[in-house]
């Protein structure tokens, strides 16, 4: 199930799409990966929408699962969310899209391959990987705190404009 | 942002209940795991405002975030599957000390840094082999929990596996409260991996994963940790801490749950 929803959308689908994630509003649910699965059955004007967390505690998921109701019933629709935790959402499913939205709003976007990287053994070092800076792209750049404003983020800071920046923690 | 409280909209929660779990075997396994995790992002919660750095504060907070999620759909499961029909929040807030089942490990009051990292690197390595092998849980609820989680925890271990060694091989200031931690963290660690009955039901039924087998790898990143960060691993202690998985508790667990309840138990059905 790591396809994207379906390119041709009806009103209601698309509207489910563009919801913006609530703590990152410059990216859509369907950018991030968190909208799994979206069902429209005209001759039943019903919606069926699945989602997935991006943590365990995600604070945003009841806002979204609101979010969702709300916009199918603006339509007409009655909707049913179910919420997946397998797969396990990893940072791969984000859209190119998402990743350009982020870095143009200041938050480095998540490295590649974080999926398959999985579980193996933790490296017993400081620092392990290159993040490149939103604002100038410079990859001389340092970790401040390994969680940041909210779960999916940590605070880095950039030794060559020497600006702070949020970035998408690659899960 | 408000949904319409009137329409006809439905929000379906998770997995069904699979015929092949019992409440008998899987509900109170579960509620172990669930109860671990609630107690302990209930005292991670407590760092708030007391950690040494701002950015510290946040970390133990995400952390303790982290195990709220994951302790809300435990719960919400031993709910299914207990038949009570009991909900996450009347699982956490309207128990009883003697019924909940978690380790002493996670329910001891915060104490220094120290003794904080050390109790992380500890829970999270054991967490780290747990939810691994929980994958293959043949309850899908508890699977799919593991799955999410193992990537969580797994930035936990990290995490503390980092200030350790920071720590240890630090000033001697900061190694000597980092070996404090050690020392007093030690006479929790064993009960973690203990089998008892619910546990080898568990397993048996292909639910669960006994806890003893989990423990070599779980101690021997502790190890590794401790030897690179210079420290010394404490040696056995004289005592050691057992009875949280049938509900009996040390003393600071009742000041938790005073805490943690108060609010839900003065106010009964108050949403906001």
């Amino acid at each position: 199930m790591t396809e994207a929803a379906p390119v041709v959308k009806s009103a209601v689908a698309q509207a489910i799409s563009d919801i913006p994630d609530p703590e990152v509003p410059v990216v859509t649910i369907e950018d991030l990966g968190i909208l799994r699965h979206l069902e429209v059955d005209e001759s039943n004007r019903r919606v069926s929408v699945t989602i997935t967390p991006t943590y365990s505690g995600c604070p945003a998921m009841e806002a979204i699962e609101h979010r969702v109701v709300h916009e199918a019933v603006r339509h007409g629709y009655t909707c049913s969310v179910e919420t997946r935790l397998s797969p396990a959402w990893t940072t791969d499913w984000m859209s190119e899209r998402g990743r350009v939205r982020l870095r143009e709003f200041g938050i480095a976007p998540p490295e590649r391959g974080a999926g398959a990287r999985g579980s193996g053994p933790v490296a017993l070092s400081l620092q392990v990987r290159q993040v490149a800076c939103p604002q100038c792209g410079s990859t001389d750049t340092e970790e401040l705190a390994r969680f940041g404003s909210t779960a999916c983020k940590a605070l880095r800071r950039c030794r060559a404009c020497r600006e702070p920046f949020d970035q998408f923690k690659a899960i | 942002m408000n949904p319409d409280p009137t329409t006809a909209a439905t929000v379906a929660s998770v997995a069904p209940v699979s015929a092949v779990v019992s409440e008998t075997v899987a509900a109170p396994y579960i509620q172990g795991l669930a109860d671990d995790a609630l107690v302990y992002a209930q005292r991670l919660g407590e760092w708030i405002s007391r950690a040494p750095q701002i950015e510290e504060d946040m970390a133990l907070a995400n952390v303790g975030l982290d195990l709220l999620g994951q302790a809300r759909v435990l719960l919400t499961r031993v709910g299914e599957l207990d038949g009570t029909g009991r909900t996450e929040d009347d699982l956490a807030y309207f128990r009883d000390e003697r019924e909940f089942r978690n380790v002493h490990l996670v329910e001891q009051e915060r104490a220094g840094f120290g003794f904080e990292m050390a109790r992380l690197l500890t829970f999270a390595s054991y967490q780290c082999e747990l939810y691994a092998a929980l994958r293959r849980s043949s309850d899908p609820v508890l699977a799919g929990v593991a799955e999410k989680a193992l990537k969580e925890v797994t930035y936990h271990r990290d995490h503390a596996t980092q200030w350790v060694l920071r720590l240890g091989d630090g000033t001697e200031e900061s190694h000597r409260r980092m070996q404090e931690g050690l020392e007093a963290v030690a006479p929790y660690v064993a009960e973690l991996f203990d089998d008892d009955e619910t546990a080898r039901a568990a397993a048996e039924a292909g639910v669960g994963v006994l806890p003893s087998t989990l423990r070599d790898a779980a101690l021997g990143h502790v190890t590794a940790v401790v030897e690179e960060a210079t420290l010394t691993e404490p040696g056995a202690p004289r005592w050691r801490s057992r009875g949280g998985r049938a509900g009996i508790h040390s003393r600071p667990m009742g000041y938790l749950l005073a805490e943690m309840q108060h609010i839900a138990r003065s106010h009964p059905g108050a949403s906001w």
